[in-house]
């Protein structure tokens, strides 16, 4: 059966499929335009795509099941920001940085999350949204900073998969929190976190916390994974409390991490020298894997480039599929790798993209 | 009347023909210019009503001052244009 992926990129949203010899270009859609993310909501197939305009702020496009022609829908926004308010932060949306839709549908709700840091709900496909006031008004998010971006920001949604009131966001920089019942309330929960390039005293700081990346495993959803500004931590407990992992080579810092759907000891990131040196270490490219449950790691380069190689992978351009057998890798250089068995090896998909920014199975 | 000119770049987006408008402040004459098109207002200005970072808007020629609310004043023949800055490309 064909599979389809999206990869979103600076310069318009490339839609590949496979019909079981190796990704190929299908269509071009947004060309020029810078895209943010992309979802697909596993229901019923519906695609949507938040456009970043240079211009003209952002977008929010929708592709309904069985359509070829997108329609523009409503974009989150903030509400009218109090005349009174002492909050330094402009109430106005720069970017949508991830979208999610429940697992349980059709029916359930869209999420994004924006520069700022602003977690929206739409119950309606996208024609509405509301922002979530119970974690945008907490007064620790007027401690949350700025992390890849001037302002903070939220990137990583993950919705439990048969649970839907139990939902986990990363923010970067301001830790992770959780909340159980539907985002009516919310706690922090990165305890176990550590930013050691913070003084002392704000290094255990969870609500100081940069993840740079949270995904969650859909067979065991006690698990998460996090690449982290400071490392690589796990979770096994929900997101109550995170363990780092220490001695992992050839790095711990970057930017991306995919679990395995079915089995939460694997996963794969993307490693980078450091923070202070955003290239891979010793120009080798590689995808690092753990099989179990981050005790060890491989560093794969097989079918990756064999040249000296400067690529760098943001959060989002790395993901598996629900089988746990397809991933795709796509750089900043424009460059996107595909492995078919797992990320034991790679090959490269002979199309030269712009900047990658997101990519997507469906 | 005056009249509000949008740029062709928005025309990529949606519609955005020429509108002739009543002098007043810019905002007045903005919103009056975006009800030809529902989505228009959005590229245009915020979610506060602020014009966009990297939007630029002339008032006979002159770059408005007041990109937050939108007070400068549009005269009965002003010639009002809405392009894209080019800090933002």
């Amino acid at each position: 059966m064909a599979q389809r992926a999206w990869v979103g990129t600076r310069k318009g949203l490339f839609e590949l499929i496979d019909q079981g010899n190796g990704w190929s270009l299908q269509t071009v859609h947004f060309l020029g335009d810078p895209v943010s993310a992309v979802v697909v909501d596993g229901n019923d197939g519906t695609v949507y795509c938040a456009l970043n305009l240079g211009h003209f702020g952002s977008k929010l496009h929708r592709l309904d099941p069985g359509l070829r022609t997108w329609q523009e829908v409503a974009c989150p926004a903030f509400p009218e920001k109090p005349i009174d308010s002492d909050d330094p932060l402009e109430w106005a949306v720069q970017q949508i940085w991830i979208l999610e839709s429940d697992p349980l549908g059709p029916g359930g709700s869209l999420w994004a999350g924006t520069l700022p840091g602003g977690l929206f709900r739409s119950i309606d496909r996208g024609s509405s949204w509301q922002l979530v006031s119970s974690l945008w008004d907490r007064p620790e998010r007027r401690e949350w900073a700025g992390g890849g971006y001037d302002v903070p920001g939220i990137h990583s949604i993950c919705i439990h998969p048969s649970q839907p009131e139990r939902i986990l966001v990363g923010v970067s920089c301001g830790g992770v929190w959780v909340s159980d019942d539907g985002a009516g309330t919310w706690r922090l929960s990165a305890q176990g976190m550590r930013a050691s390039y913070l003084p002392p005293p704000e290094a255990l700081n969870q609500n100081a916390q940069d993840p740079h990346r949270i995904v969650g495993c859909r067979a065991d959803p006690k698990t998460f994974w996090c690449q982290h500004h400071d490392g690589i931590w796990r979770s096994n407990d929900g997101g109550a409390t995170w363990q780092g992992l220490d001695g992992i080579s050839p790095s711990s810092f970057g930017f991306a991490v995919a679990v395995h759907p079915a089995d939460p000891d694997v996963a794969w990131f993307v490693p980078a020298q450091s923070d202070q040196c955003r290239v891979p270490v010793n120009a080798a490219f590689v995808v690092n894997c753990t099989r179990d449950g981050g005790r060890t790691f491989t560093p794969v380069s097989a079918g990756l480039p064999s040249e000296p190689s400067y690529d760098l992978v943001y959060r989002h351009a790395l993901d598996v599929d629900g089988e746990g057998q397809k991933l795709l890798v796509g750089a900043t250089s424009g460059r996107l790798w595909a492995s078919n068995n797992s990320g034991l090896g790679w090959q490269p998909v002979p199309i030269q993209f712009p900047p990658i920014y997101t990519v997507r199975i469906a | 009347m005056a009249t509000v000119i949008f740029t062709q770049h928005l025309a990529r987006f949606l519609d955005c023909p020429n509108q002739p408008v009543c002098a007043g402040s810019l905002g007045a004459a903005l919103d009056e210019a975006c009800r030809v098109n529902p989505n228009l207002r959005a590229y245009v200005l915020d979610e506060q009503g602020h014009l966009r970072r990297h939007v630029a808007v002339f008032i006979d020629g002159r770059p408005v001052r007041d990109r937050r609310a939108l007070s400068d004043l549009v005269a009965p023949d002003s010639t009002v244009h809405v392009l894209q800055a080019l800090s933002g490309g």
